[in-house]
C-alpha cells in the first residue's frame, strides 16, 4: 500500500464515456470513467453485468462495435500515446502489440482451423519484422513459458485437441508474444473449473510481474479479485462507484453496493454458519440502462438511501486515504467502520 | 437421516455411454461418466454434489430422475426401486422428483405465459383445470416471490432472476419431495444469486422437500448443503457432513479442490496451486484411483487397487488408500 514513487504509469484513461446508440434511446454504457494502470500493476475492475466493465477495455482496445455503440469522449494514453486519436492502422499497430486482450472463453477467440503454433506466429509477425523460422522459435518459447507440456508438439496441434485449460493458455502465450505494455484479461477463468482457474490465475500473475506488464483484469468474482489484484474499481451502471487499494476496499469497503454485494456472497466455506443462515440480499435488479432513475443508480436498491441520492449523483470523493466512494453517506459508512 | 428410511437411496449407479467410429459405427471405447456412485439422501436434507467438469455431477442428477437411462445400479425413491420401471409405471413417481436447471432462459418455453408454464404440469398430471388451476398457479407465484399479475407475462419480460424463480414455481406445482438443482444460480449476478438461493432455502423449512444441490461454485454449495459429496472421474471420493468436509477434507482431491476457491480476503492470498494438469478423459480412466496421475500422494496400491468409500469418522466417508483409508487426515 505504501507507493511512495508511483510506477511508471502505462495506461491513462481520463473521463472516458462511451454510449450506445439503440431502438430504445441512447445509454451510457460507460459513463465518465477515469483510471490508471502502472507498469507491474495488476487492476481489477469488479461489477455485475451491464455494468459497463466490458465495454470500458473494448473501448481502450478500440473495439467497441461502431453503429451502434461509440466512443463520445475522454482520452485513453497508451505510453503517453492517446489512442482515441490514432487512425485505423495506427490502432492495428498496437493492438496485439502493446495492448492484448485475453478473453472468457478461449475456444470462441481461436481459429479453430489454424494450428496453435500458426496463430501465435501471425501474431508476432504482424508487429515484428522477423523470418518465419525466428516466429516459430518464438511461439515455441511462449508456449513453454505458459508451461504447455511438449511445446514443440503442442504448436503442431488445432484448438479442439487442447483441453480449456491448455486453450487459454495458448491465448495467454498469444497475448504476451510481442510483450505488450498492457494485457486485459476479461473473465480469463470463468469458464474453467476452479483447479484449472487457480493454475491460470498463477500463471497471469507470474508471468506479468515477470515482464512487466499492466494488467486489466475484469471479473464478477470478488475471489478472484481479492487473490489478485493490487488496486480495484466497483462499476455499478455505468460508472464508477467506488476505487481502492485491495487491501483498504476488502477492510472497509465504503459504497453500500460494494458492501452489499460482499455481504450477497457465500462467506467462502462458512464454517460454523448454519446452512439455513439466509445471505444478505441486495433487493430489487440491476436497473436498465435506458432508463437510469436521476441521482445516484444504486439509489432504489440502498437500504441507506436518503432523499438527496434520489436527486443528485454523488461525486466520486477520496473519502479515506487513496480510496475513493461514489456515495453521499460514504462518509458516514467510513466513520462507522 | 439415520432414524429413518432415506427418501432417496442410490446405489452402485452406473452410466456408460458407447463411443462409436469409423464406417460402421462401431464402439470404439467407453465414456464412464458415472462409475459405481452409491448415496442416500433424507428427507428435508440437501446433499451437494461438487466436481469438475466431466466428474460426472449432472449425469447423476439426471440419472435419478430418469431422465437419463441408466446402465446399472438401483434408485430407491422411499424404498421403491425405481431404476427396472416402464415408462407408464414411473409416471406416478415423476410427480415426486423435480428438477430446476442452470438456464433460465433455455428451459421456459418463450411462446408460453408463465402462467401457463407453472400450469402445465397440473394439467399433464390431470391434477387441476380452470379457476381452480389458476388459483393454485397464483399461490405458487407469490410462494417463490413473484406477482400473481405477472402470470399473463411471456419469459422474456422477466429478468434472469425471476425466470429461475418461474422454473421453480414449476418444480414446486406437483409438490414435489425431491428437487433436483443443477447449477441454479450461476448464470445468475452474485446479487441476485443470493435471492434464489434464500428462496430455495425458504421453500425448503416450509415444505421440507429435499434437494439434491450441483453446483460448481463451492461456496454455494456450502451454503446450502447439509451434506457434501465431491465427485471426480465419475465416482464419489468423499462425502461428509458440510463442516466435517470444509473443515476436515481428508481425500487429497477433495482438499486441492478447497484450497483452489479463491478466497475474498486479500490477507489470505494462496501461493501455488495445489494440482496440476487436466482431469484425464473418462473414455480411458486411469487405473485404481483415477485421481493418482495427480495426485501427490500416490502409492504404488493406487496405481493398481481402486479405493472403496469407507468410514472415516463420524458421518464421513473417503475413497483413498492412505492412512489405512482415512485419507490424509491426522
Amino acid at each position: 500500500m505504501s507507493e511512495a514513487l508511483p510506477a511508471e504509469t502505462v495506461l491513462d484513461v481520463k473521463n472516458l464515456q462511451t454510449v450506445f446508440f439503440t431502438n430504445s434511446g441512447l445509454f451510457r454504457a460507460v459513463d465518465d470513467v477515469s483510471f490508471t494502470v502502472r507498469r507491474g500493476e495488476t487492476l481489477a475492475i469488479v461489477g455485475e453485468s451491464g455494468c459497463g466493465k466490458s465495454v470500458s477495455a473494448l473501448s481502450i482496445m478500440r473495439l467497441v462495435p461502431d453503429p451502434p455503440g461509440r466512443i463520445v469522449g475522454g482520452s485513453v494514453t497508451l505510453e503517453g500515446t492517446d489512442l482515441l486519436r490514432l487512425n485505423d492502422a495506427a490502432m492495428r499497430a498496437i493492438r496485439g502489440n502493446r495492448i492484448s486482450m485475453i478473453f472468457q472463453e478461449p475456444m470462441t477467440s481461436l481459429n479453430p482451423v489454424m494450428r496453435i503454433g500458426d496463430q501465435i506466429i501471425e501474431a508476432v509477425r504482424l508487429h515484428q519484422k522477423v523470418s518465419s523460422k525466428e516466429a516459430r522459435k518464438q511461439a515455441v518459447d511462449m508456449l513453454r513459458l505458459v508451461r504447455i507440456p511438449e511445446p514443440e508438439r503442442r504448436a503442431q496441434e488445432y484448438p479442439h485437441q487442447l483441453s480449456g485449460g491448455m486453450r487459454q493458455r495458448a491465448m495467454i502465450a498469444m497475448a504476451l508474444a510481442c510483450r505488450p505494455a498492457l494485457l486485459i484479461a476479461d473473465e480469463p477463468t470463468t469458464a474453467l473449473d476452479v483447479t484449472i482457474q487457480a493454475q491460470i490465475l498463477a500463471l497471469i500473475v507470474d508471468l506479468q510481474q515477470r515482464l512487466g506488464t499492466g494488467l486489466i483484469l475484469i471479473t464478477h468474482d470478488l475471489g478472484v479479485v481479492a487473490q489478485t489484484a493490487q488496486r480495484v474499481i466497483v462499476m455499478y451502471a455505468g460508472k464508477k462507484v467506488e476505487e481502492a487499494t485491495v487491501e483498504s476496499l476488502f477492510e472497509t469497503p465504503l459504497h453500500p453496493y460494494t458492501r452489499g454485494l460482499m455481504a450477497s456472497m457465500p462467506a467462502v466455506i462458512a464454517l460454523g454458519a448454519e446452512s439455513d443462515a439466509r445471505l444478505n440480499e441486495i433487493p430489487g435488479m440491476v436497473p436498465s440502462l435506458t432508463n437510469l432513475p436521476p441521482g445516484c443508480a444504486f439509489a432504489p436498491r440502498c437500504k441507506l438511501a436518503i432523499d438527496r441520492c434520489r436527486q443528485e449523483y454523488p461525486p466520486l470523493d477520496e473519502v479515506k486515504p487513496n480510496h475513493w466512494a461514489a456515495c453521499w453517506r460514504a462518509g458516514e459508512i467510513a466513520e462507522a467502520s | 437421516m439415520t432414524e429413518q428410511r432415506p427418501l432417496l437411496e442410490v446405489t452402485d449407479l452406473v452410466k456408460h455411454y458407447a463411443v462409436r467410429g469409423g464406417v460402421l459405427r462401431r464402439q470404439v471405447g467407453t465414456v464412464h461418466a458415472v462409475d459405481g456412485v452409491s448415496f442416500a439422501l433424507g428427507a428435508g436434507e440437501t446433499l451437494g454434489l461438487v466436481g469438475e467438469s466431466g466428474c460426472g455431477k449432472s449425469t447423476v442428477a439426471r440419472t435419478v430422475l430418469r431422465l437419463v437411462e441408466p446402465t446399472s445400479g438401483a434408485i430407491k425413491l422411499d424404498g421403491e426401486d425405481i431404476a427396472p420401471l416402464s415408462k407408464t409405471a414411473l409416471r406416478p413417481y415423476r410427480r415426486s422428483m423435480q428438477i430446476v436447471f442452470q438456464d433460465p432462459f433455455a428451459s421456459l418455453n418463450p411462446r408460453m405465459t408463465a402462467g401457463d408454464i407453472v400450469g402445465e404440469p397440473l394439467t399433464v398430471h390431470g391434477l387441476a383445470t380452470g379457476a381452480k388451476k389458476q388459483e393454485r398457479v397464483a399461490e405458487l407465484f407469490q410462494q417463490v416471490g413473484l406477482r400473481p399479475d405477472q402470470m399473463k407475462n411471456f419469459p422474456h419480460q422477466f429478468s434472469g432472476g425471476q425466470r429461475q424463480r418461474i422454473c421453480i414455481a414449476r418444480a414446486l406445482s406437483l409438490g414435489p419431495r425431491l428437487i433436483v438443482c443443477d447449477e441454479p444460480v450461476s448464470a445468475l449476478d452474485v446479487s441476485i444469486q443470493a435471492q434464489v438461493i434464500n428462496l430455495l432455502i425458504d421453500l425448503q423449512r416450509k415444505q421440507n422437500f429435499s434437494y439434491l444441490f450441483i453446483a460448481h461454485d463451492l461456496a454455494v454449495v456450502a451454503h446450502i448443503s447439509h451434506r457434501v459429496a465431491v465427485m471426480y472421474l465419475g465416482r464419489i471420493v468423499e462425502i461428509a457432513d458440510k463442516h466435517e468436509l470444509f473443515a476436515n477434507p481428508r481425500h487429497p482431491y477433495a482438499q486441492a479442490l478447497l484450497a483452489s476457491v479463491p478466497i475474498a480476503d486479500p490477507k489470505a492470498r494462496r501461493t501455488a496451486p495445489l494440482i496440476d494438469g487436466d482431469v484425464p478423459s473418462p473414455i480411458n480412466p486411469p487405473s485404481g484411483c483415477a485421481f493418482h496421475t495427480r495426485c501427490r500422494y500416490a502409492i504404488d496400491r493406487c496405481k493398481t487397487e481402486r479405493p472403496a468409500l469407507q468410514a472415516a469418522g463420524t458421518a464421513h466417508q473417503v475413497a483413498c488408500w492412505l492412512n489405512d483409508g482415512t485419507g490424509r487426515g491426522e
